[in-house]
């Protein structure tokens, strides 16, 4: 069982739109952590590297921004490992191929109103619950 | 360090802690957000609502401008086909999130807390970000 928190949730998920309204305000970029980490890695077809490893170097130093302010960090991560690398390469190939993840085409995607971001947060979505169902109630 | 970079990283910074806040970074409470029909966790719809009725606003007051801040213009996705590789990839990627309960910014935030579990994922979704950019769109 996890808590349910729909204070904290709304307000980390206010903070996560603000990010995204940052980054394009000014950069003029999708705040897509797929596409920005994608991108982290050769080949090279913009000028706009810097500021994506900039943007993942926000993203992995926040936790410990939290921590050093006196927050907790509450996570329990699987130690299935064979599950976790199949998982992980699904994750990373299928948002890369899919133009987007749960950022990109699920917040991004979805505030500007885009048929194929609102079709493809569907799609994982649905798929994401159809697998919780069979993984814990059918095998 | 340039004004885009700074840009960045203080957005990172704030999307960052927006997953930390939220519980978006904990695999167990998107996996119980994903489990309707058992130990259903609804937080998750709170953080995708907050994100979007921020995210609809604020993207409508940017584009009020000419163009960003520090670039020349907007640079927002122009396809609008709903195609193949969007339904294949995001069942992959639905797959996937369903097994191990980590998206691709969550599993980054969490690099530094160094979970056993996530040092292994992150590896593995690295290589698949990075292959799906040479395999061609069928």
């Amino acid at each position: 069982m996890t808590e349910f928190t729909p204070l904290a949730s709304s307000l980390g998920g206010a903070l996560i739109g603000a990010a995204a309204v940052l980054l394009m305000a000014t950069n003029g970029r999708i705040a897509g952590i797929s596409g920005i980490a994608a991108r982290v890695l050769p080949p090279y077809e913009d000028r706009e590297t810097a500021a994506r490893v900039a943007f993942i170097a926000g993203l992995v130093l926040a936790p410990l921004l939290y921590m050093a302010a006196g927050g907790a960090v509450v996570q329990t991560v699987s130690t299935n490992f064979p599950l976790l690398v199949i998982a992980g390469l699904l994750v990373g190939f299928g948002s890369a191929y899919g133009g987007g993840c749960t950022s990109g085409h699920g917040v991004c995607g979805l505030s500007r109103l885009s048929k194929r971001s609102l079709v493809a947060t569907a799609v994982f979505m649905g798929v994401a619950f159809v697998t919780v169902l069979i993984t814990r109630y059918a095998l | 360090m340039n004004a885009r970079m700074v840009s960045g990283l203080v957005a990172g910074l704030i999307f960052g802690l927006g997953l930390i806040i939220s519980g978006m970074a904990d695999p167990a409470k998107v996996l119980n957000f994903l489990d309707v029909f058992g130990s259903w966790d609804p937080s998750l719809a709170f953080v995708m609502g907050a994100a979007v009725i921020v995210t609809s606003a604020g993207y409508r007051m940017a584009f009020m401008s000419p163009k960003p801040m520090f670039d020349d213009a907007f640079h927002v996705p122009l396809a609008k086909a709903v195609d193949m590789p969007l339904l294949g990839g995001a069942a992959l990627f639905g797959l996937g999130w369903g097994l191990a309960g980590f998206c691709p910014g969550p599993a980054l935030t969490s690099l530094a807390l160094a979970a056993d579990g996530t040092l292994v994922f992150v590896p593995a979704m690295v290589i698949g970000l990075w292959a799906a950019r040479f395999t061609p769109k069928v």
